[in-house]
């Protein structure tokens, strides 16, 4: 490929956000005609690269960007796309609601005055798509179509706007087999038209169907380069994985006791599948696997959040009902959501409210909340937690993520619930407050409480549970067992895990 | 020196907003301050004020009611077909006609939570239904001359204050205890707040929801039955726009329609603010449109002062 030409060359760009160093001296470069791989675990640093390069950060980046030769100093998004530069992400960004012919000519529709060229519109809408060979009604509002149809037309809108380079992030976790196919085609096609490509994904053994090359990145960093014909899924795993275990997740684990919480067979259509697994009292119980795996859905169904179709969960050895998030709680379990701000806090409540939020029932005489006690279990948590904020009265809004965070692990502390749940414990919370968090679960599991750890952060899971437990497309892939995490070396226990949640089974 | 927090500080600028008001007229129109014309004022927010609080509960959940107008006229209509037409007795009537208002109330909430309607739509369907109710069964006519035993409670005193201003007290007083101190006030401030958050967090969503739109029917028909009184017959088409009087005293005190933000005691001082407007200008004889465009002007220069405030 002597003749090929660079579209976009990165040369050791580094970001650096408040606390912590997302990426460190990284080159990629993709060439017209080309598909780029890049692929790292969650953190790895993929998405901040991408940012990088389209100007989501404006100009605060190091390390120089260059466009087919010219170096240029990225400023904002918009000078991403008049360089030609696309990405198309996992919720397609249009308008739903406007019909194709519109979507492809949002901002810039063809008329003269008020007056819209509708004609022009859908001709030149229908043209460029029939050239690619989408079959789509240019009539049809975007949101009848299917997510591959939309993904489809978001593409055909990055040819039509002259673009020079697209990046799919994600592209078919949201897909089906079929649609997967014709996904794969249609970048061949754009391949053959000379278009560069940088293509993300998890599951890597779509790389080996429509990638030329793969960069590997991992924590931050450059972890090495191969053309896909000279390299398996095996080697890039582990390029991906391997490295040094701080004695961050080091944390005391006591004696197991009884099984605290157990699930069996637990089905939801279209979301989860014959799920069943447990966790004993004194136990941390880490559940991983890949966004859009069923890890949340099951823990949120578990929790009586979704209704389920069959199957069972045991509190301490005994069938229980859920239907309700109350239910749930009555039997002693409590939730972390993923998303504390959207689904754990009531921001505009004040740090003594949230922290009674789920024992108010316990705290109320016939309706009246005893303002005392109330006081008292905030008083307690914000002490033997170290919550920092200038007063109870303070609201949850104006507090920094790890204290929010501490906040809902009090809620559940202040009702004694002994099963807990955590998804995603540590997303959006610095160093300290992580090592905080870990040392709290440390207390917890000491106290005989069953806990369940979500991550898609691998180092984190393996880290501080006893088991591991692998989903992939809403099902229970295998297990890493206690005497595999004691005694293996961390390489290849990432490994095993990673191959497992990207739909290899465990032999 | 004590500091203040920002909710604190801005009901005391509220406050003193009012005195100015107050100390104005009474300077300018010193007929102001004569017991009858305070009494009147009294009695006349006291029906809107009712109503005022039971917005504001529904609005800390995030919600609006636009029905309660209307089931101003359906209580005024019941009170008088029952004790008039039918000739029960006054303290049944009463609690027939309360009753029947609390069952339009549950079915907002019901509309709302299970049916899962916005609540500006739901809302918008009964406030029509039960002013067409209102007016179907009474044929549009007012039904006059109710018995003295049950009018005569307008003109009552008690502790030497007009007996609608108790009433209201009371309501207040209701209103206070239920958002400050019981389990529900805590679950109606987390659902306004964040709804998902709350539901995960064990509060059961429709008892509260239902709660909030049952407790404002609640204050609507005690408005309902306080304004039939004062005007001694059931009328159809009493109430109508109390509803908008209510949101807006309730925003004046400091609601906020996206939830979690409100108290009685701020809504309070938004509907006195109001009426002493609209009594001001009366008595200096402005134009009652004018007022109108006061008021209106008031309610966007509340919140617009409260928006700029927070992002600071």
């Amino acid at each position: 490929m002597s003749e090929s030409r660079e579209v976009v060359r990165l040369e050791k760009i580094s970001k650096s956000f408040p606390g912590v160093k997302a990426l460190t001296d990284v080159d990629f470069s993709v060439n017209a005609g080309s598909v780029h791989a890049l692929i790292g675990e969650n953190g790895a640093g993929k998405s901040t690269l991408i940012k990088t390069l389209m100007g989501t950060y404006g100009n605060k980046y190091e390390g120089r960007i260059f466009v087919e030769g010219q170096e240029v100093k990225m400023q904002n998004p918009i000078m991403a796309k008049e360089l030609g530069l696309l990405a198309i992400y996992q919720d397609v960004q249009m308008a739903p609601h406007l019909t194709v012919g519109e979507n492809f000519f949002l901002g810039r529709l063809p008329g003269s005055g008020l007056a819209v060229n509708w004609k022009k519109v859908y001709e030149d809408a229908a043209k460029t798509l029939g050239d690619l060979g989408i079959e789509v009604d240019v009539r049809k509002r975007l949101k009848d179509l299917t997510v591959a149809q939309q993904e489809m037309v978001s593409i055909a809108k990055a040819i039509s706007e002259d673009a020079k380079l697209i990046i799919f992030d994600e592209p078919t976790a949201q897909l089906t087999e079929k649609d997967t196919a014709m996904l794969f085609d249609m970048i061949r096609q754009l391949k053959a038209r000379g278009l560069a490509i940088i293509y993300i994904s998890h599951r890597l053994e779509e790389l080996f169907e429509v990638c030329d090359e793969v960069t590997v990145l991992k924590d931050g960093q450059y972890a090495g380069h191969k053309m896909i014909a000279d390299t398996t899924v095996d080697e890039l795993v582990a390029m991906m994985v391997g490295r040094e275990m701080t004695d961050m997740y080091d944390i005391q684990h006591g004696k197991t006791g009884d099984v605290a919480l157990e699930v069996r067979n637990l089905t939801k259509q279209g979301q989860f599948e014959d799920i069943s697994f447990s966790v004993r009292t004194g136990e941390i119980l880490g559940i991983f696997g890949l966004v859009g795996s069923g890890r949340t859905e099951t823990v949120r169904t578990i929790f009586g959040a979704e209704p389920f179709d069959s199957g069972s969960v045991l509190v301490d050895g005994k069938e229980v009902t859920i239907k309700d998030p109350s239910d749930a709680i009555a039997c002693g379990i409590g939730l972390l959501p993923e998303d504390r701000r959207a689904q754990g806090l009531c921001l505009h409540m004040s740090v003594k409210n949230n922290i009674n939020l789920a024992s108010y029932r316990d705290i109320s005489k016939a309706g009246k909340v005893n303002a005392a006690i109330e006081k008292q279990n905030a008083e307690r948590f914000k002490e033997s937690i170290a919550i920092k904020t200038p007063s109870l009265e303070q609201l949850v809004r104006n507090l920094s993520g790890g204290n929010q965070q501490k906040v809902v692990i009090a809620k559940w502390l202040c009702k004694q619930s002994h099963i807990l749940i955590f998804d995603e414990p540590t997303v959006g919370v610095d160093v300290n407050a992580k090592k905080e968090i870990y040392k709290l679960i440390e207390q917890l599991i000491a106290q005989g409480d069953a806990v369940i750890i979500i991550s898609s952060y691998l180092p984190e899971v393996l880290g501080l549970a006893n088991r591991v437990v692998v989903f992939s497309e809403g099902k229970l892939m295998g297990e890493i067992s206690e005497d595999e995490l004691k005694n293996k070396p961390s390489d290849e226990l990432e490994k095993k895990a990673l191959m497992m949640a990207s739909g290899f089974k465990s032999e | 020196m004590k500091r203040f927090d920002r909710n604190t500080l801005s009901k005391i600028s509220l406050v003193l907003i009012l005195v100015v008001i107050c100390v104005a007229l009474a300077i300018f129109q010193p007929s102001f301050l004569k017991t009858t014309n305070i009494f009147n004022l009294l009695r006349t927010t006291s029906i809107t004020g009712l109503i005022a609080i039971g917005m504001t509960v529904v609005i800390i959940t995030g919600g609006i009611d636009l029905s309660v107008g209307s089931v101003v006229g359906i209580s005024s209509v019941l009170c008088g077909i029952l004790m008039k037409q039918n000739g029960w007795p006054v303290g049944i009537s009463l609690i027939v006609t309360i009753v029947i208002c609390l069952l339009i109330g549950l079915v907002n909430g019901l509309l709302i939570h299970y049916g899962k309607l916005p609540p500006f739509i739901a809302t918008l369907g009964t406030m029509e239904m039960g002013r067409g109710l209102a007016m179907y069964i009474t044929k549009g006519r007012t039904i006059p001359s109710l018995p003295q035993s049950f009018t005569g409670f307008a003109q009552l005193k008690i502790l030497g204050l007009p007996s609608l201003f108790i009433v209201w007290v009371v309501v207040i007083l209701l209103g206070f205890y239920i958002l400050r101190f019981t389990r529900m006030g805590r679950n109606i401030y987390a659902v306004g707040s964040n709804m998902e958050a709350a539901r995960l967090s064990g509060i059961k969503l429709a008892p509260t929801i239902c709660f909030c739109y049952m407790f404002n029917a609640f204050c609507a028909a005690i408005a309902g039955i306080l304004l039939t009184a004062r005007i001694t017959s059931g009328q159809p088409s009493a109430g109508e726009g109390y509803e908008m009087t209510a949101i807006a005293a309730s925003v004046i005190g400091g609601a906020s329609l996206a939830g979690a933000e409100g108290s009685a005691i701020g809504t309070v001082i938004g509907a006195c603010i109001m009426a002493v407007i609209q009594n001001g200008g009366n008595l200096l004889g402005i134009n009652s449109f004018i007022m109108d465009i006061a008021t209106g002007a008031l309610v966007v220069i509340a919140v617009l002062i409260e928006k700029n405030k927070k992002r600071t």
